[in-house]
């Protein structure tokens, strides 16, 4: 591969897509590079969940994911959800080992992570008895811990405190080469995305830096109808 | 819903008409006295002496529900293969009595065949059950798993960790089956609390009774002390350990039980007129054994089944109705809700073939003591679920002033659904009781089958227990056919 340009790890060449029925991706075409960090925003229903699903089936070799709706285990603790995060590198016995004892290792790789995200004095509380802030941070948590060169992240902090969201975000930045998340909040999208999609009834509305994202922009997204 | 309701209180009206309920005994309530006599002064030394059989009821359960679960879990993971879930219904269809009717000739009437008669149809149920508990069970974790997991990473972390709540307390539950289960088996010779029970019985000894069955509520009773999950393994092995290992096993006998004893009797019969045991395969003859013993025996067993069973469904369903407003909090205060609820526990837990006997000796041999046996036991499981639930409702402030009002208007719609589905959720579990209960003289399955082993007739008996099984396997297919067209669940759903 050539180390100058970034490769492309994403194309999608006016595809139609239909996910569980539900939303519709129209006529999409879209390139997305090894390195960038792409927010997708836009009204409910537009389609985000629809485009993240279907480049993560792309890729998913090479990606985690942070699901809208957590998808934790709420029986099992907070360490082990994170750990189910890489259940598919480990053998069976080491699995179902680290269930009744946790390794040393196993436990540096993952405190570190639950300590940057602030949950670390939680780690052995099962996640049901969290809060949604706690889960959905257990959630980024798993996704961290799988430690692939690209995070696809749904709403990643639609249940986290605004002013705690950003650092979030920060992390989630600093440990995936190649990021795309969609989010509700268009300021947090603008501050830690380079590159704005906005989706509107399964169309891609504008694809721009964003720098090029003016209000007028916005306003036209969220409003027609 | 009304209409299916009305329907098979039509078919139970005519079945009444159709049965047996006469009182053939000449002082019931003298009887009844003795009886209530006895409950007041229960010889409790018999709890010594009889120490044994107490610790084989429990051990019985134990080992039986162990392999049972060991069983069912294996078959659970297979289960969407149709030839598992038919396997699986034929297995339970069949009666812990028969089973041990089944083993009794093959290993002996010894703790073997015991332990066999629970875990195989436990094993039936533990698979359904389980299937059932894992299809029903939250998906959204295991999207959060790793494509490429391993079956087994899989289950242990998306899986287990979400059913396990669920799972537990449905195999508790059947620990206190299995006790029940144990101990009838009792009755038909088994070193368990049942043996001792039907001597008791026989012989008017009340007293005696009393301190068996107070121990036998006190054990379940007990069981939240201490049937600990972290414990479970202890108990496990001790009981394997204690299980007594005075049998007999020859290779030899169950062979020949499966190769020769149950094949059908014109098929030996030539051989063992000339003395050399051999079989001959002729199908014509088999053919009509077939239907010497179905027009004999099964037509009229499978008859007095179906009516008796269906008595017992509607009855079972009124009985609870009527009895559980009085143990729920919307129509009675806290002093009766208490003692109905224990009075309900105490009837649940009796054994049916327990309760059986007690009014076979009050009422004599008909089918009334089979109904009220079955029909109080099932009538109070049902009733203390349908109470549980009502409490559950949360009465707006303005509701009906008059108990029947709310009953009917408030109440019932909101439990009925569940009540109805619960009801038709045990239909089989009633038949499988209507049969068994043949064994003590009336004329349903169990009593054809229950003869036929009496007069070593094994291939008789088999066929009379494929007759139950296919039996048992129809009623539950249309139960769950009726259930579906209601579109009730057993699982709750109560809006307050």
């Amino acid at each position: 591969m050539d180390s100058d340009t970034p490769s492309c790890l994403f194309s999608l060449d006016k595809e139609n897509i239909s996910y569980q029925d539900t939303t519709i991706l129209k006529n999409v075409t879209l390139e997305i590079n090894q390195g960038e960090k792409v927010g997708l925003i836009g009204p409910s229903g537009a389609g985000k969940t629809t485009l993240l699903r279907t480049l993560y089936q792309r890729v998913s070799e090479q990606s985690a994911f942070v699901h809208q709706h957590y998808a934790l285990v709420p029986q099992l603790s907070v360490f082990h959800n994170v750990y189910v995060g890489r259940l598919d590198r480990n053998t069976t016995s080491q699995n179902l080992i680290n269930l009744v004892y946790p390794r040393e290792q196993v436990r540096q790789e993952i405190f570190p992570i639950l300590d940057s995200l602030g949950i670390k004095e939680k780690s052995f509380v099962r996640v049901g008895e969290l809060s949604g802030g706690e889960m959905q941070r257990v959630a980024v948590a798993r996704a961290i811990y799988r430690q692939e060169s690209i995070l696809l992240a749904d709403e990643p902090v639609s249940s986290i405190d605004p002013h705690q969201a950003g650092a979030v975000l920060e992390l989630i930045n600093q440990v995936a080469e190649t990021v795309v998340m969609s989010l509700h909040a268009v300021e947090l999208a603008l501050k830690y995305a380079e590159r704005i999609i906005g989706l509107h009834n399964g169309e891609i509305q504008f694809d721009l830096s964003a720098e090029e994202v003016t209000p007028v922009i916005l306003k036209e997204l969220y409003q027609q109808s | 819903m009304l209409k299916t309701s009305l329907t098979f209180v039509g078919i139970a009206f005519i079945a009444v008409v159709l049965a047996d309920l006469e009182v053939s005994t000449q002082h019931p309530w003298l009887e009844m006295g003795r009886m209530v006599e006895g409950v007041f002064t229960p010889e409790l030394s018999v709890i010594w002496e009889f120490k044994a059989s107490l610790l084989n009821t429990a051990i019985f359960a134990l080992c039986g529900t162990f392999l049972g679960v060991i069983l069912g879990i294996g078959l659970a993971f297979f289960f969407q293969f149709l030839p598992v879930r038919l396997f699986c219904a034929f297995i339970r269809a069949i009666h812990e009595i028969f089973w041990a009717f089944i083993f009794l000739p093959i290993v002996g009437l010894n703790s073997i065949c015991g332990v066999l008669a629970i875990a195989i149809p436990y094993a039936g149920i533990f698979a359904k059950v389980y299937a059932e508990i894992i299809q029903e069970s939250d998906q959204q974790p295991l999207e959060g798993i790793p494509k490429d997991t391993h079956r087994l990473s899989r289950f242990f972390y998306g899986v287990l960790p979400v059913i396990y709540a669920d799972t537990k307390h449905y195999t508790a539950y059947r620990f206190e089956c299995a006790l029940r289960s144990s101990a009838i088996l009792g009755f038909i010779g088994l070193p368990t609390l049942g043996y001792h029970l039907e001597t008791f019985f026989k012989e008017g000894m009340y007293s005696e009774v009393a301190a068996l069955l107070i121990v036998f509520y006190f054990l379940i009773a007990s069981l939240k002390y201490w049937l600990k999950p972290r414990l479970v393994p202890v108990y496990v092995v001790l009981a394997f350990a204690l299980l007594s290992r005075e049998i007999s096993l020859s290779w030899e006998n169950v062979a020949r039980f499966f190769t020769y004893e149950i094949l059908p009797w014109p098929m030996r019969r030539q051989g063992i007129h000339d003395g050399t045991y051999t079989v001959s395969f002729v199908l014509i003859p088999v053919l009509e054994w077939v239907k010497a013993i179905w027009l004999d025996e099964a037509w009229e067993g499978i008859w007095k089944t179906i009516v008796l069973t269906q008595i017992v469904l509607v009855g079972t369903g009124l009985f609870s109705l009527f009895v559980f407003p009085f143990a729920c909090r919307h129509f009675a205060g806290k002093v009766t809700n208490r003692i109905w609820h224990y009075l309900l526990i105490i009837v649940r837990t009796t054994p049916e073939y327990i309760l059986a006997y007690i009014f076979l000796t009050l009422w004599g041999p008909s089918m009334l003591p089979a109904v009220w046996a079955i029909l109080l036991h099932n009538g109070a499981i049902l009733a203390f679920l349908s109470s549980n639930n009502a409490d559950l409702v949360q009465l707006r402030i303005d509701a009906p002033f008059k108990r029947i009002d709310r009953y009917f208007y408030e109440i019932l719609p909101r439990v009925y659904g569940q009540f109805l589905a619960f009801l038709f959720y045990r239909w089989e579990v009633m038949m499988r009781e209507s049969a068994i209960l043949g064994i003590l003289g009336i004329y349903t399955l169990g009593f054809y089958i229950h003869s036929a082993i009496s007069d070593d007739q094994i291939d008789k008996a088999m066929l009379l227990i494929l007759f139950t099984a296919i039996l048992n396997m129809g009623i539950d297919s249309i139960s769950q056919v009726v259930r579906r067209r209601l579109k009730i669940s057993t699982k709750l759903s109560i809006a307050s």
